[in-house]
């Protein structure tokens, strides 16, 4: 195949960043994109060129490392899909694809393709968890959990915090990774007790950072990996808006 | 091959007496830490992984202070986040005869009587207490109807003691960790360094004291002291460049640290698993796997004809296997091994299908792959039956493939998966230097040489949550609490000798990437240390692997600088590490006479051509030593004992 690149290279953050074009003929549709551009950063390097920098890991669409615009959408077109697990025969043969960073206030740019995400661990930091000492706990099954329950905290639960949600919306708002959090504990019997301090306290770190605000656009459920539904985002603003009633009245 | 054998038996330090008893009677026996004296204490944990975070939260909640290192942008993307089947523990919900001592047995046979009795006992004791910890922090384990915990059999296990959240288990239980770890975070128990890189251990007065790292953001070299360097840095499967790891996985952080004295335990003991979408073509970056699970109603063939395979002059992958008839196929495993067919452990799974490719019927690009066939399934079960069980992994398969294995059998291919070998550590994680402790799959614990499915969760969790916080504090409580100071020679050497191996890979400006150089090691050490070893071809790579680290060393072209994130420079430094560990993996295979679980030698096989334990000569761990770049690493025997586990010989016929 043959495909042409336009690539957001930026050298750091305050680099102003231009696109760059590179044209490969020998691309094969079983290549994932990432791999596609392992061989375009391979020939850069071996030409003592900087290649692009781009972040991944696990290559396997769980661990949310990676992502960026691919012709406009997070992590490109087909649906549920980690821009890892993106592979070329998705692309027409002679396609030219445009590739450039998150763009959201709430994640600046650090090089090229790799954006500042850490405003996601200080909204976990804020409550994302259940306040438990190693050891204290009951057993396991003391407290049963119905199916029904146990399979919708985990639909939430699924988040892999890679930021599309962010990257499409057009006020880059963070509700749906907020809500994802909130739902998943704040649905289980163990996560009754901080419920309403929890939201009110993740809601606020959130609007701490530079994330806009939810207007119900819902493109964040539309490119979001995991397919997470907008439920948590109600979910989310009724849990809230009763925290801020019985956080006040107690 | 000779090597210099250390006069004197590591020990283990592990309790006397009966096993039941020893944790309980250790526990009561170790010192214990002031609670008012521990926030005078400083622990760094590498790594944020199951084994990192927990230890790290746990230890925060204790009241040490503690620093918490990963090279990740945020700790919540360890590679523990991809394991997908389940944790192992013997809660015996099933009430199907599970117990403490039926998991230690199977893990002690599993593992193909080369682990630590003790320590394994004491992992199926506290694999109880990890499934109530993880419960309690909101991890949403798959339920019954009823409420209660589901459980399914996993790996060939006679029970159902495996817990399981869909196929996202270790992201599930991940999620738990970090967000424990997030909290101590929030309340200033732990500082945590994400995207910081060790780089080399400190010792100082023979204690391990600090680490010097790299920030990968600024590239700023830093020092850290403390009072207890803790390891959890995970697995080095990356060796062979291609594997089911995470693209980050190294071996950089338990190398720098056997390089500075700590014995390195067992490398040669590697786990290949036997289900995982082979490789597509050069370009390949990692490879897939294919949860193991799929074997319950996949069967394994290839074509009796070579001529239906992999073709190299026209890159035809192989005949289309629809069309071919029963009596074309050769159902290898089923025809091996009739009582457990398709289900034989990983290990055997993986050596025959290895044999069936070698013979000339792969049927993947290269030759290099076997068909798992759901046809009998979809015809037993329904299109909607199969989906229900397999639904997501079909799914996955398709997306990278193209295939629909509801209609073509699925292409599978055994691929590097876990290390069981990894840094030498007693019975309380602690490694022969002094206040050094290593925990998860980079220590060499308790699988012996094969991990069973669903343990490798259950071990990093164990370590960090329930046996680390403990037996760390008998070493603090003996050394006491001192000043914490990197303004000294021993952490000055070190920062120098990172910075001068940055500037030597920076000054590097030959005309190949650093991938070439880590495929090409991959690809040797894949070929004659990977899932059938001998003599000759250890030999060579022995000789081989010093002459591609000297090409390396004047080819290999690192562009940037040292200010900044540069991802060549990051991948330089790891693929450097790999190209002087991957001497010692050989060594220890070339060395160690017998087969036994991961470990295949050729020239020890029973008539069926199973691998055949030397119990007599080889019961034992083999730690090694570094000694200089020039000279032969020294062999420390652990001599294993076996008072609780009767050792046979595995066999699956
Ligand atoms: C695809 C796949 C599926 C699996 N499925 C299962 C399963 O179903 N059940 C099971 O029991 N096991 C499974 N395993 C194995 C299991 O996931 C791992 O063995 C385990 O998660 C390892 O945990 P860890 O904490 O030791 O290391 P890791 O999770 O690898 O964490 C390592 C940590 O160390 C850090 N680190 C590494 N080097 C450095 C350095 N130099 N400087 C700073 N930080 C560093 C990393 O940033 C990371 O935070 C699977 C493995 C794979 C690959
Ligand atoms: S690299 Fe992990 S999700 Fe894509």
């Amino acid at each position: 195949m043959k495909i042409t690149l336009n690539v957001w290279r930026q050298n750091g953050p305050n680099d102003k960043g231009r696109f760059e074009t590179y044209v490969r003929t020998d691309v094969s549709e079983h290549m994932s994109f990432l791999e596609m551009l392992d061989v375009v950063n391979d020939d850069l390097e071996s030409q003592g060129k900087e290649p692009i920098v781009f972040e991944h890991d696990c290559r396997e669409g769980i661990c949310g490392a990676c992502g960026f615009m691919i012709n406009g959408v997070p992590h490109g077109h087909r649906a549920r899909t980690t821009t890892c697990q993106l592979h070329m025969r998705e692309f027409k043969d002679g396609a030219e694809i445009t590739i450039e960073p998150f763009r959201a206030k709430g994640f600046p740019v650090v090089k090229d393709l790799m954006v500042d995400r850490s405003a996601f661990d200080r909204i976990i930091q804020a409550g994302g968890y259940i306040s438990i000492r190693t050891g204290s706990t009951v057993d396991a099954n003391a407290t049963p959990i119905g199916k029904e329950i146990a399979d919708q905290a985990f639909d939430a639960a699924t988040c892999i915090g890679c930021g599309a949600c962010v990257a499409s919306c057009p006020n880059a708002a963070a509700m749906l990774f907020t809500g994802a959090k909130l739902s998943h504990l704040n649905l289980m019997p163990q996560g009754q007790p901080e419920r309403y301090q929890r939201t009110q306290d993740m809601v606020t770190a959130m609007d701490a950072e530079d994330f806009g605000h939810c207007s119900n656009f819902g493109e964040c459920t539309v490119v979001c990996p995991k397919g997470i539904s907008l439920d948590v985002i109600a979910q989310m603003n009724r849990d809230h808006l009763r925290a801020q009633w019985k956080l006040r009245s107690s | 091959m000779q090597v210099q054998v250390a006069d004197t038996p590591l020990q283990s330090n592990a309790p006397t007496g009966d096993i039941r008893t020893a944790w309980d009677r250790h526990r009561f026996d170790i010192k214990v830490v002031n609670p008012a004296n521990k926030r005078k204490y400083t622990v760094i944990v590498v790594g944020s992984g199951l084994a990192g975070a927990s230890a790290a939260a746990t230890l925060a909640e204790l009241g040490y202070n503690v620093l918490c290192f990963c090279f990740q942008d945020s700790p919540r993307r360890a590679h523990s986040i991809a394991a997908q089947g389940g944790i192992n523990a013997a809660k015996n919900y099933q009430n199907d005869g599970d117990s403490i001592w039926r998991l230690f047995y199977d893990t002690v046979k599993g593992g193909d009587y080369r682990a630590r009795e003790s320590n394994v006992y004491r992992l199926a004791q506290v694999s109880v207490n990890i499934i109530d910890q993880a419960v309690g922090q909101g991890v949403p384990f798959a339920r019954e109807y009823g409420g209660m915990l589901a459980n399914r059999s996993f790996g060939g296990a006679l029970v159902s003691r495996t817990f399981y959240a869909r196929g996202q288990t270790g992201q599930q239980l991940l999620l738990g960790a970090y967000q424990a770890l997030s909290r101590q975070i929030a309340d200033g128990n732990v500082t945590m360094f994400p995207r910081t890189e060790m780089l080399d251990l400190v010792i100082q007065d023979g204690h391990a004291r600090g680490i010097v790292t790299r920030n990968l953001m600024s590239g700023k070299l830093e020092s850290y002291c403390a009072d207890a360097v803790v390891l959890g840095s995970g697995g080095y499967s990356n060796v062979f460049y291609l594997s089911t790891n995470a693209m980050g996985c190294n071996v950089t952080a338990a190398w720098r640290a056997a390089k500075r004295g700590a014995y390195f335990a067992n490398p040669c003991y590697t786990q290949i698993h036997p289900t995982c979408i082979p490789v597509g073509g050069s370009y390949q970056s990692k490879l897939t796997l294919m949860s193991e699970s799929l074997r319950n109603d996949g069967r394994v063939w290839v074509p009796k004809d070579p001529k239906h395979c992999w073709d190299e002059g026209s890159g035809r992958l192989g005949a289309d296997p629809t069309t071919l008839g029963t009596e074309q196929r050769d159902y290898y495993l089923e025809r091996r091994y009739p009582t457990f067919g398709n289900l034989v452990p990983r290990d055997v799974a993986s050596r025959a299908a290895k044999m069936a490719c070698d013979e000339g019927k792969g049927v993947a690009f290269g030759g290099r792959g076997v068909y798992l066939d759901f046809a009998e399934a979809v015809g037993r079960l329904g299109k909607d039956g199969v989906a229900e069980r397999y639904g997501n992994l079909f799914e996955m398969y398709q997306r990278i493939t193209g295939d629909d294995p509801y209609s073509t059998p699925m292409r599978i291919y055994p691929a590097p998966h876990y290390t069981m070998g990894g840094l030498w550590v007693d019975y309380n994680l602690q490694s022969n230097v002094p206040g050094l402790f290593v925990i998860g799959e980079a220590n060499f614990s308790d699988h012996g040489s094969n991990r069973l499915g669903a343990s490798a969760l259950m071990q990093g969790l164990a370590d960090g949550y329930f046996v680390l916080p403990y037996t760390i504090g008998h070493y603090l409580a003996q050394v006491g609490a001192r000043p914490k100071s990197t303004e000294s020679s021993d952490f000055k050497a070190a920062e120098d000798a990172a910075e001068g191996r940055i500037k030597k890979l920076l000054g590097m400006s030959g005309t190949k990437s650093v991938d070439s150089f880590h495929r090409e090691l991959g690809l040797k050490v894949w070929e004659h240390c990977g899932m059938a070893r001998t003599r000759e071809g250890l030999t060579e790579l022995l000789g081989e692997i010093p002459k591609l680290r000297e090409r390396f060393w004047s080819e290999v072209n690192v562009p940037g600088n040292d200010r900044g994130v540069n991802q060549s420079l990051e991948r330089a430094g790891r693929v450097a590490d790999f190209l002087e560990f991957a001497e010692v993996l050989a060594l220890d295979a070339l060395t160690r006479e017998e087969s036994c679980g991961g470990h295949f030698r050729v020239e020890h096989q029973t008539e069926g051509g199973e691998a055949k334990r030397n119990d007599e000569d080889f019961s034992f761990v083999s730690a090694w030593e570094y000694t200089g770049e020039d000279s032969q690493p020294v062999l420390h025997k652990e001599p294993l004992d076996f008072e609780y586990v009767k050792l046979t010989q595995r066999s699956y016929k």
